[in-house]
């Protein structure tokens, strides 16, 4: 891999939920993300798949410094993003987001230009900002009057892509992508999807991409980490996820996905049918979280929790212990 | 089919009518669906799916809402005639539906079990002197339906106490208790993840094969239709477009809007994402002319802005679509002479 730009280690996130017990106090804790390391090179798009409450927006906002982490950190470009207590405005500055839902995420009282000014009032002071956000409307492809209207006066895409171009004002060198279609009908999904794979072309953008939509992710992502209940089950790269998946969650969302042509239903693999509910994550089972859905759970599963072993070429690794053991042996 | 389909919607329109003037949003949808059928409806937010199936139900309020045109007919009777007395009994034991988010659909202050025994009690005259003991035991029965362990149990808690898969099952043994002849199914499974949708979509599908019970499912993912119905209805902007078979549909799309619809959807085979259907869905307050598709068409024709297309079979009547284009081949010719295609 070439340059690394964003580098998460280690990272953990718990919420205190409750405390029990009455005299001493004992915190409950959720383990939004619990453990999570991986890298993202200059121009890749990474790509976090999970269920609900697998931990993949609460990793895109540690990494927006929403939150502070538990323990771990973030690096971008070899830059610990909670050294200082409050992040630079530089830093602020390469990297930005798109949220999921556009139609809370730009104020209904602002006209696009005042959206769109707003970062560069702050990012770049004495910049021409009229003249900024023609070019950033250019950029995205949307004509010039929009920076006069409100919203509500937009499409759910031409909203989206706003927001795209808000998230562009600060030229950052990396982008957080929220689930950013998944607020949008199909047939204006493909369009917000091109046009962030062109801008990536054209301005060398790393992204983040979250998603909960597997579909999308196979014909976005150059690498696909997935996440259940706060840790990685599995990382490779697209084309290895989707033709070989390891892990046998991977497998079972794989075999989830409601599919339209025969030709992807070959990809899906027939053995593992979706079963059993998603653990609470303030209960979760010891061992291997995964281990009460799992078709080919064994007795280690309920006690030790596997760790990421290398299953396959370009850093395709999965946390199972049936590939664990095979390999522990050689 | 000879015999008097189930449910019949011929010519429906409704509009609504909100400040400022008229929203016209069902511009004479034609739906049937005969007994034992599993039946398909699929369009995009805001094409009027679900306003077809509360008008069905004669749910949606009114005002705003105004029928405008149009029949619906139940087993045979017309709904929009019905007495309030026929259309309890019609949503009692006829129809049931399961909305999207089971959440909403829940009321969270009730037990699990008031709520459902509530349903099974007010289904029809007779259930209403059930004595209490049998109630709970269709209860305990609807529950375990739908695969729920410790049915007991679950009676007493409230619907906050339970996991989003568990709520739709809830929701759907709840639906199904009554025993109803059609199944009104509102995007079952959006709400969830896509592990536990697929668990819900099969268990549904089970089910309704296991009794018969005739389903309209109304979705936005084509994927989920092509796994369940039979027949398939594709919606855009207040109108059928097109409906087909499900496999003819999904091997043979016609109605550009469903050709295009189709190509968005990103494939788990990879080969990148088409950029989608230009433009958006039309405002309601001022449709389109003629063929509301026509501003996105990309084979639109002159006559297309000034006549609603009708829907015309493609190979027999099974398979229709609402295009001039399947119009014989003489008179595409002449529309499109009339100013070449635009």
């Amino acid at each position: 891999m070439s340059e690394i730009v964003l580098r998460v280690e280690a990272l953990k996130k718990h919420f205190v939920v409750a405390h029990k017990g009455l005299i001493r106090r004992e915190p409950v804790t959720v383990k939004a993300v619990d453990g999570v390391s991986f890298e993202i090179g200059r121009g890749e798009t990474v790509g976090l798949v999970g269920e609900s409450g697998s931990g993949k927006s609460t990793i895109a906002y540690i990494a927006m410094g929403m939150y502070l982490p538990t323990s771990g950190t973030i690096y971008y470009r070899d830059r610990d993003l909670f050294r200082e207590k409050k992040r630079p405005l530089d830093l602020k500055r390469e990297i930005q987001i798109v949220f999921q839902d556009p139609s809370s995420s730009l104020n209904p009282r602002q006209t696009v230009r005042q959206i769109l000014e707003l970062p560069l009032r702050i990012h770049q002071a004495g910049a021409n900002r009229l003249e900024e956000v023609v070019r950033l409307l250019d950029l995205v492809d949307l004509p010039a009057e929009v920076m006069h209207k409100y919203p509500r006066q937009l499409s759910g895409g031409e909203r989206q892509i706003v927001a795209i171009a808000r998230a562009l004002a600060t030229r950052p060198s990396l982008v957080v992508l929220d689930e950013p279609t998944s607020a949008l009908d199909v047939s204006v999904q493909g369009k917000v999807i091109n046009l962030l794979i062109r801008l990536q072309r054209e301005l060398g953008l790393t992204y983040l991409f979250i998603s909960h939509d597997l579909s999308v992710m196979r014909n976005f992502a150059s690498r696909v980490a997935i996440l259940y209940l706060g840790r990685i089950a599995e990382v490779a790269s697209t084309r290895q996820f989707f033709e070989n998946p390891q892990h046998p969650y991977t497998q079972m969302l794989l075999s989830s996905i409601p599919v339209i042509s025969e030709e992807e239903e070959k990809l899906r693999p027939a053995k593992v049918v979706s079963s059993g509910e998603i653990p609470s994550p303030v209960n979760l089972p010891p061992g291997c979280s995964f281990h009460t859905r799992c078709p080919y759970v064994m007795d280690v599963c309920r006690r030790v929790d596997p760790a990421l072993v290398e299953v396959g070429d370009n850093g395709h690794v999965a946390r199972c212990h049936l590939h664990e053991q095979p390999l522990a042996q050689k | 089919m000879a015999e008097t389909p189930l449910l019949e919607v011929k010519n429906l329109s409704v509009s609504f009518r909100v400040y400022g003037g008229m929203l016209r949003v069902l511009d004479g949808v034609n739906l049937t669906v005969h007994a034992g059928e599993k039946v398909g409806l699929v369009g995009e937010t805001g094409c009027g799916k679900t306003t077809t199936m509360k008008t069905i139900l004669r749910v949606v309020p009114q005002p705003p809402a105004v029928i405008n045109s149009g029949e619906i007919r139940f087993k045979g009777r017309e709904v929009l005639k019905m007495r309030q007395r026929e259309l309890t009994d019609m949503r009692g034991q006829g129809i049931s539906m399961i909305f999207q988010d089971p959440t909403a659909a829940l009321n969270p202050v009730f037990t699990v079990g008031q709520q459902l025994e509530a349903a099974i009690r007010y289904a029809s005259a007779e259930s209403r002197r059930m004595p209490r003991q049998e109630v709970r035991r269709r209860a305990v029965r609807a529950l375990s339906e739908v695969a729920l362990a410790d049915p007991e149990r679950l009676l007493d808690s409230y619907p906050a106490q339970l996991s989003g898969g568990m709520r739709q099952r809830v929701c759907i043994g709840m639906a199904l208790s009554t025993e109803p002849e059609l199944l009104i199914a509102d995007e079952p499974g959006t709400a969830l993840d896509v592990t536990i949708q697929d668990q819900v979509l099969r268990l549904l599908h089970r089910l309704v094969e296991e009794k018969h019970t005739s389903v309209i499912l109304i979705t936005h993912t084509l994927g989920i239709v092509r796994q369940i119905t039979d027949r398939v209805y594709v919606m855009y902007a207040g109108s059928v477009v097109e409906v087909a078979p499900t496999r003819r549909l999904f091997a043979q799309p016609s109605h550009p809007y469903t050709q295009g619809l189709m190509a968005a959807v990103p494939r788990l085979s990879g080969g990148g994402i088409s950029d989608g259907i230009p433009g958006r869905i039309p405002d309601y307050m001022n449709p389109p002319t003629g063929c509301r598709f026509h501003p996105r068409c990309p084979h639109a024709m002159p006559v297309c802005k000034r006549q609603k297309p009708a829907l015309l079979a493609i190979e027999d009547a099974e398979h229709q679509a609402a295009c001039f284009l399947y119009d014989a081949p003489e008179r595409v010719r002449a529309y499109q002479q009339e100013g070449g295609l635009t």
